[in-house]
């Protein structure tokens, strides 16, 4: 994140998710996406389930947005000022999820520190591993890693730099940031 | 046509055996050693029996092929990098006598286009190389009936051998080594298999490809000359040779400018995991935004994408018809002269 403070302030845009709960009333939905707007935030869905209610008969509203991290902070800021209820904010929304195999001696090279690694270093989240190591410790085996990310091809780059610094070579989705 | 081989391994053979069947006369075939010279056309098979007999094909040497009464040469000698000889050679030989020239070899295209192309514009043959790329898969026509500047992007799997051992790998849980030494015994890998498992001939064929998707934009400066003779009076030849010249500044791709990864450190473990997640492991070569890549790389399972066996694939992505598959047969002796025999029939249109 230390890239963000940048002296535009800005730092480049990023996908963020905002529940709400909204007061069942007209106008209230409007009001809400508002503040978003006015700030340089760049609406990408609004789910709006109707009928779902809270057990405070609120209705649950999720928006999913781009804006830079400075914008986004005053975008939140914007809504609770404006009375909206803002359940959870800032949590940002992996929209990309990549899978890699890394081969060799994951062993010596302590797997589970070169994932903490790369989830500090990608910005993303390991959400999934599986290790196949048939011919015990010494030989090469393999581990299948899923990421969740907002940026596939970047943490595909930083994936590569992890593995050669650890001697591990690593096999690649033909395009990255594929869906599954 | 009356058509000259040189090189009369499994494909130089074919070409020999099915050239009549497609109404054109052999008048010579070579291998390294002799040749079979005839101007009013050979009886390939029988030519054919004596090499398969253990005997020279024929009375004369094997250079006196290039200077017989062909109209077009056909070169199938071994591939070769670098210079590419002496597979180069023969074809310049042929341009320069104002024949043409179809390439089943892809080191002369592959390392030595711009030559290559320099050769042909100077002569009134032309240069056709169908069957370097994919064997039997017409790939090359089918990228100049959409126009090259149509085509963003070539990725797909260039190599049976690679493919075999990988998809039999993956089916059969079995290490690399014994694959590949199951793939030897049915000769669909080489003795030394290193060409194969460690992506040269896959980047070979992706050069090329590049190659030939660059020179779409060649053709798009050509146009821009034509804008210029529109305004221009006195010095269009000027501007001519200024084009001629700025096409060729253009520095053609080579294996150089290949990134190149094999499959032979794949563990079984990992094609294991990946059909876990519903994939599996294939080399795939990659002609993207200039860029040249071969490696092994995840693709789904049962996508277009995941042949089997020897098969070769190709996926083009066009700008106005989407993505293109395309498989079958990469390789093979009667499979990669149907491609040359393709070839040499366009000629004749």
């Amino acid at each position: 994140m230390s890239n963000d403070a940048r002296p535009d302030g800005g730092g480049r845009d990023r996908t963020y998710t905002i529940r709400l709960e909204l007061v069942d009333e007209p106008g209230e939905l409007l009001r809400a996406l508002e503040p978003i707007a006015a700030r340089g935030g760049n609406l990408l869905s609004i789910f709006h389930e109707r009928g779902s209610l809270t057990p405070r008969g609120r209705i649950p509203v999720e928006v999913a947005l781009e804006a830079t991290p400075k914008g986004f902070e005053t975008i939140v800021d914007a809504l609770r000022e404006a009375g909206v209820e803002v359940v959870q904010a800032g949590s940002e929304r992996y929209s990309e999820s990549l899978t890699v195999l890394l081969i060799g001696s994951l062993v010596d090279a302590d797997l589970s520190d070169t994932l903490s690694d790369l989830e500090r270093r990608a910005d993303a989240s390991v959400t999934d591993v599986s290790l196949s190591a048939p011919e015990g410790t010494d030989g090469a085996s393999t581990a299948r890693i899923r990421l969740a990310t907002t940026e596939a091809d970047r943490t595909l780059s930083i994936v590569h730099d992890a593995a050669a610094e650890k001697g591990l070579s690593v096999i690649e989705p033909l395009t990255a940031g594929a869906s599954r | 046509m009356k058509v000259g081989i040189v090189g009369a391994g499994a494909v130089g053979r074919a070409v020999a055996d099915l050239a009549p069947e497609y109404g054109h006369s052999v008048v010579a075939l070579a291998d390294s050693g002799s040749a079979a010279i005839d101007p009013d056309g050979l009886d390939p098979e029988t030519v054919l029996a004596r090499k398969e007999g253990g005997d020279p094909l024929g009375a004369a040497d094997p250079n006196d092929a290039l200077d017989a009464s062909y109209d077009v040469l056909v070169e199938a000698t071994p591939t070769t990098l670098g210079d590419a000889e002496p597979g180069f050679s023969h074809v310049e030989q042929a341009l320069a006598r104002d024949r043409h020239a179809v390439l089943a070899n892809k080191g002369p295209v592959a390392e030595r286009y711009g030559d290559l192309r320099e050769f042909e514009a100077n002569s009134r043959g032309q240069v056709r190389f169908e069957a370097t790329v994919a064997g039997a898969i017409p790939v090359l026509s089918v990228i100049d009936d959409l126009g090259t500047g149509n085509v963003t992007a070539v990725r797909g799997i260039l190599n049976g051998t690679a493919n075999f051992v990988l998809s039999r790998m993956a089916a059969e849980g079995l290490a690399y080594e014994h694959v590949l030494a199951e793939a030897q015994d049915l000769g669909v890998a080489e003795a030394d298999p290193a060409f194969d498992v460690q992506g040269t001939d896959a980047a070979l064929k992706c050069v090329i490809l590049a190659n030939v998707l660059a020179g779409g934009d060649r053709d798009g400066d050509d146009g821009n000359g034509g804008n210029d003779t529109d305004s221009d009076t006195d010095d269009g030849a000027i501007d001519n040779d200024a084009d001629a010249d700025g096409s060729s500044l253009r520095e053609p791709y080579t294996l150089a400018d290949a990134t190149v990864e094999g499959i032979e450190g794949i563990p079984p473990s990992a094609l294991e995991l990946a059909g876990e997640d519903g994939r599996t492991i294939r080399l795939i070569g990659e002609v993207s935004r200039g860029r040249v890549r071969v490696g092994p790389r995840l693709v789904p399972e049962h996508g277009p994408l995941a042949v089997g066996g020897t098969q070769n694939t190709l996926q083009l992505e066009t700008r106005h018809a989407g993505r293109l598959n395309l498989s079958g047969r990469g390789a093979g002796g009667p499979e990669t002269a149907t491609a040359v025999l393709a070839d040499v029939g366009r000629l004749t249109r």
